[in-house]
This record gives structure tokens, sequence and C-alpha cells, in this order.
């Protein structure tokens, strides 16, 4: 197939996969494969995610899935690899992507724990990524031969963590249960005096199984456990669930619920951006702030528990549509909420720019340059913050976003929003601009959700009843939560089951990053830097 | 400067006298004195997450902001099980945590506390139990006190702290 050359080419071929945005689906050998990769590597293409599947019940093979991010649209490769019978003595391999997309290599690496298929690469990194000696070496939980319901007992093993050698060179190691109350994970950093040499990270420790969860669960209930696979991001993934599904199923998603999960969605952002800033303040040893924001957090997640009926939305999108319309009097409390927000974020931002000792910590300290941004195939709003414009509202706008571009006001500035300058100040920025380009964004909403056209009778429903789904069908859900892309895959099986969901954060791609951002920087400051990425534990374990 | 007196003054005390509203919640005087009477001191925590969706975390981080003001009332979170009366243990124990989560309850001194917090802590939730996750904390430790809820908010947080607190006598 020389057709590989022009990615316009690539997007040619294939079929359409069933998605919120664009996106389409090509079968392909190794060869292909190979030269399809190569292809995308020189050209804008981003790497989302990567997954496999075992069908071997069905035709013998498993199936390696990647997912790039197009300028203009989504492209999934599907490559089946024969199991060269039952028993053969090597294990299934592909080759792998990390020589050209450096995020895949953990990527890579999970999916020969859960799957057993490996990556060929030059140097192979052979250590588990999820599989911390939980269970045994030669199950894969993710093979339908595999027992995933069995416990089994720890046996650890050790992790060798790369070493720096030198004079007065030595190890800090932390967690993986932290200070603070945050998620579990563990950091092992090389230090001279308090300077950072080096960090690795080792995740992981969250890990539930949550692939072979959904296997057992029917397709409407899959949106409950997607909801639940990181807690800040409920909306988001279970959106993104619902998606794949609704796409999989060709149901349209009423226009009014469509709205509505829009506006949970941007109250989703705005919770975690109030708590982050606030976070970071009090790192930084800022105390006030803390107190501030966490206040403004705290009014939001009131509002959503009178508006939405729970402060966190783990049960709001459903499949098909939202668990509820919006209650009588909710336009006038959200305005109200979004007027008091707006004037404590205003104040706010001109403290946090004009505070002497806060601008000391917060300027030139965990700096993530652009080049290497790009080069890690960065997402999100770390992506921004080192100026990498990329926001799937914009890029890829699925509905109701695609409305509503052009009706925001002067007022808000457009997506994506961008920083130049990659460090801690710099995610605050686009922070304090997303919040209030979502305040403005969620007026939108509220001005649309109550306007005439949709207030009809037939138009007051917030959800659609879906058809049942034919088999062995997948379809892709993709949708910009608040730290960046996330992605679900799901395919379905017989008589209403599940029998393949995958789900991608953004936090793949991005806490390889924080090994580069904290870099020269004092061990003081990695708290700081860590916060003000904010990535997710549990949604990367799964 | 100025900016930031200015804002404190306007802000004022937000702390409410009862956790919320509800009448079943501690009010702030009485999770004092419970804690002081109990205690003779404040209650120190550890907040041990054992692989949960990071929901519950939310829900206690809430107790910190001014409205709860849980450390005006004599409740301190910790950096170190040595240090904790009560562990505060969320989600279903994942496999690859068992024995830190282990190692923390053993370092803890005795005699200690032991709160599930959260649907998953208290029963393993949506995720259950498989290959990766043991389910509910008491499958792994024991528990004195469960709290439901997805994730629970705050003030019910705060009512079953006072509770395992009050029948739990943790002096000897
Ligand atoms: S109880 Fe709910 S919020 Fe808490 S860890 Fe479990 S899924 Fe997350």
């Amino acid at each position: 197939m020389e057709v590989f050359v022009e990615q316009g080419e690539l997007m040619q071929q294939g079929a359409d996969l069933p998605s919120n945005v664009e996106c389409r689906r090509l079968c392909v050998d190794r060869e292909q494969w190979l030269q399809t990769v190569q292809t995308l590597s020189s050209s804008a293409a981003r790497l989302l995610s990567l997954w496999g599947a075992d069908d071997r019940d069905r035709d013998g093979c498993f199936r390696i899935y990647a997912a790039w991010l197009l300028p203009a649209s989504v492209l999934v490769l599907e490559h089946p690899i024969d199991d060269g019978g039952l028993g053969a003595a090597t294990a299934p391999s592909y080759p792998g992507l990390a020589r050209f997309f450096p995020s895949a290599r953990r990527m890579q690496r999970a999916l020969h724990d859960l799957l057993g298929v490996v990556a060929e690469e030059q140097e192979r990194d052979e250590r588990g990524w999820l599989r911390h000696g939980g269970w045994p070496d030669n199950l894969y939980p993710l093979r339908r031969d595999a027992d995933g319901h069995q416990s089994y007992p720890v046996v650890s093993a050790a992790y060798p963590f790369v070493t720096v050698q030198g004079d007065g060179v030595h190890e800090i190691a932390v967690g993986p249960v932290h200070a603070g109350t945050i998620e579990p994970g563990h950091f092992r950093f090389s230090v001279v005096g308090e300077k950072m040499l080096r960090l690795e990270e080792r995740l992981g420790y969250t890990h539930k199984g949550v692939a072979r969860r959904f296997q057992e669960l029917t397709q409407l209930e899959g949106h409950r456990l997607a909801a639940r696979l990181s807690g800040d991001s409920a909306v988001a993934f279970s959106w993104a669930y619902c998606a794949a599904l609704e796409s999989v199923t060709t149901t349209p998603c009423p226009g009014r619920a469509t709205l509505l999960r829009a506006l949970a969605l941007e109250h989703e952002r705005m919770a975690n951006h109030l708590g982050d800033i606030g976070a970071i303040g009090n790192d930084a040893g800022f105390a006030f702030g803390f107190t501030q924001f966490s206040r403004l957090k705290e009014d939001l997640l009131r509002a959503n528990r009178s508006v939405f009926g729970a402060r966190y939305l783990m049960d709001y999108v459903l499949p098909g549509g939202v668990a509820a319309d919006l209650p009588q009097n909710a336009h006038s409390t959200l305005l109200n909420v979004y007027r008091d927000l707006e004037a404590g974020v205003l104040a706010m931002r001109a403290i946090y720019g004009e505070h002497a000792g806060l601008r000391d910590r917060l300027h030139e300290t965990g700096r993530l340059g652009r080049e290497i941004a790009e080069q890690m195939g960065a997402l999100g709003l770390p992506a921004r913050a080192s100026g990498v414009a990329c926001d799937l509202r914009a890029d890829h706008p699925w509905a109701p976003y695609d409305k509503l571009l052009q009706k925001l006001s002067d007022k808000a500035p457009l997506w994506p929003i961008t920083h130049p300058d990659g460090d801690v100040a710099a995610r605050v920025q686009v922070r304090f601009d997303e919040l209030l380009q979502c305040l403005e964004l969620c007026r939108v909403l509220l001005e649309e959700i109550s306007s005439p056209a949709l207030s009809g009778p037939a138009q007051r429903s917030v959800q659609a009843a879906l058809p049942a789904a034919a088999p062995y069908r997948l379809g892709m859900g993709l949708i910009e939560g608040w730290r960046g892309p996330v992605m679900v895959a799901l395919e379905t099986g017989t008589d209403g089951a599940i029998r393949r969901c995958h789900a991608h954060d953004s936090s793949w791609q991005n806490w390889p990053l924080l090994e580069y951002a904290i870099l020269g920087n004092i061990v003081p400051d990695f708290p700081l830097i860590n916060k003000s990425f904010n990535l997710s534990y549990s949604g990367q374990d799964g | 400067m100025i900016d930031v007196l200015t804002r404190m003054l306007r802000t004022g005390v937000l702390t409410e006298p009862g956790a919320g509203p509800e009448d079943s919640a501690p009010t702030a005087e009485i999770l004092h004195n419970s804690l002081y009477g109990l205690l003779g001191r404040a209650l120190s925590i550890r907040h041990v997450d054992a692989g949960s969706c990071n929901g519950c975390e939310l829900e206690i981080a809430a107790l910190h902001n001014p409205y709860y003001n849980l450390e005006g009332r004599g409740v301190h979170f910790v950096a170190s099980p040595r240090h904790a009366d009560l562990l505060l243990v969320t989600g279903p124990v994942s496999v690859n945590m068992e024995e830190a989560l282990k190692r923390t309850y053993d370092a803890a001194p005795d005699p200690k506390l032991v709160i599930a917090l959260g649907d998953c802590a208290s029963c393993g939730g949506v995720f259950g139990q498989n290959y990766a996750s043991r389910g509910a904390i008491a499958n792994v430790i024991p528990v004195h006190l469960t709290i439901p809820g997805c994730p629970p908010d705050p003030v019910t947080i705060l009512t079953g702290i006072l509770k395992a607190v009050r029948t739990i006598r943790l002096t000897a």
C-alpha cells in the first residue's frame, strides 16, 4: 500500500468510526502499521492512546489499537496479530511506537501487563507498570481465558530505579503513601544538596482492574464505572463513555441534555481549577489564597447540589442523556453564583499577580519548554501552559461546542487558552483565564437552555431511549476534561454486554513531562510543581 | 497587601455554627467539646488513599475550607501515621496498595481507630473484588466504622468522625 504517504490520503482510507468527533478507523497489517506510524510521526499527529484486545475467541487474533489526534480528526489504527496457535512459545508482538511517540512507552508496558502482548523496541523496558507483583506472572487479566476474579497473594519484587552516580548524589524515595490528602504514587528523586537531578515516577498503585470490571457490566451500567475512574473528572469520563455508546447505537442525545452535559462539564472544570489555584497558593506558603479559593469552590459545589442534585456529578450523565433537567429556579441561582465567582476570581487574579512572595515562588519554577512539550506529545492544560494550542473543544468540537464558539462574547477569549512560559505561574494563569472563559460559557449555555426553541414539551426531554447495540461494534467518545482529553473506546458484546472498554486519561501523556519540568529545581519546590500539573493517578492506573 | 487585607475583611468569618443545616450534624461546639473531653487534645487523623478514585479525597479536602474549618474544631490532619489517633481510609484496597496500607496501619500507635470512608471503602463499591482489588478496607485491616456515600459529603464525614470518637474510647 504506497498510499500511506500523505496524511490527507491516510484519512481517505479506512472507514468511519462511530464517535462524537470526526473519526476514522484503519485496519493494517504489520508493514502498514510501521509505515503509517512513521508517516504520522513526521506530521502534526499526536498520540492519543494505545490499547489492545483479546479476540482469539473470534478469529484467533490479538488486536492492538492506537489512536492519534490529527488536526481535524482522529485516526484509529487497528492491527490484528495472529497468536500463532495455542501454546505458542513466543509472546505475540507488534512494532513499538515509543521511538516515534515517546508517550507510548508506559502505555506499552501497561498493555503488556494486561494482555501479554510485547512491543518490539530496541531497548525494551521490561519492568511491569501496572503489575507490582499482585498477581502471577503468567496471568494476563485481559486475556479471555484468564481468571480475573481470583485474588492472589502479593509477591513483591524489586523494582530497579535508574540511579544517578556522582559526588554527593543521593536518593529520596517518596510514597506511595504521601504526606497530604492526595492519591498514592512513588517518586524517586536523585538529588545533590537540595537540587533535583532526576525524578523517576512509579505509578500504578491505584490499579483496580477497571478494564476487566467493565466486561462484567452491561452497556447501560458502564457509565457508572466510567464516572468513577477519576472522581474529579466524573462528567468527562461518563460523557465520553456515553458518547461512545450513543455513537455505536446511533442514538442522538436530546439537544437539551447535550447542553446540560456541557454545563456540568464546565462546572467540573471550574471546581477543579478553583481548587488547584488555591492549593498551589498554599504550597507556595500563601494560605490566604487557599482559604479564598476553597471557599469559592465550596460555593460552586453547593450550587451543584442545588441544581444538579449532587456536589460531585458521579451519576449525572447517563446513556441517552442526563439524570434530570435543571430545577425551576436554577437559572437565577446559577447566575448569582457566577456573578460572585467572577468577582472573586478577578479580585484574586489581581492579588496573585501582584503578591511579591507568590510571584517569587511561581515564576521560573518547574518550567516545561514548548519544544519538549511537543516532542513528548503533551496534551491538555499543561500543553497549553507551554504554548501548545490544543483543546478538543476548539480543535474537534462536538455538540454542543460546535455551535458555541461563535456565541462567546468578546469578553471571553476564544479557545484554546495558552501561555508561552511553561512555568508554574503559566499553569496558574491558564487556569485563571479558563475560569473566566468557563463562566462566560456557562452563561451562554444557560441562555441556550432557556431559549424558546427548547421550551416545547418535546424539547424538554433530557433522555433518549437506547436501542440494543449490535454486537462487536466499536465506538469512541472523546471529551476535553479539565486536565485534557479523556477518551473511551467501547466495543459491544452480545446481549447488551461490554466486550471491551478502554478508558484513557491525558495524564498518561503528561506524567512524564513532570520529570522534565522539575529538572534543576529544588526539592522543596516539588510539591508546588506537582500541584501545578495536578495529574491523575486513578484515572491513569485504571 | 492592602488588597489582601480588604478581601479578608470583606470575606469575614464563614465558619458555620453547625457543620451543616441538618439537625443531626454536630455543632462546632459539640465536636470541639467531645474531642476535648475524650482526648484532652486535638484529634490527629492520617488519611490513607488505598486505591480510591480521588472523589472521596476531594470531600476530605473540603473539610479544610472555611465553612467547615476542621482544624479550628480540634481535628488535625497529620503527615505521618505515627502521629495519628485515627486512620481515615478511602477506596477499595487495590492489590498494589495492600502492603502500604498494612504498613501504615502497623505504624499508627495503639489504640488506633480506623474509619473506612466512602462506598468503596465500606463494601468495595463499583469496583468490587478481582485480581487487582481486595474490595472493602475491612478485608485488609480492622475497621471500626464505615461512612457510606460516593463520595460522602463533608457534613457526613464530620458526623462520622465524631461518632467514631464518641463510641470508641481512644484513651485506655
Ligand atoms: S466511594 Fe465513590 S468517590 Fe469514593 S473512592 Fe469510591 S467511587 Fe470514588
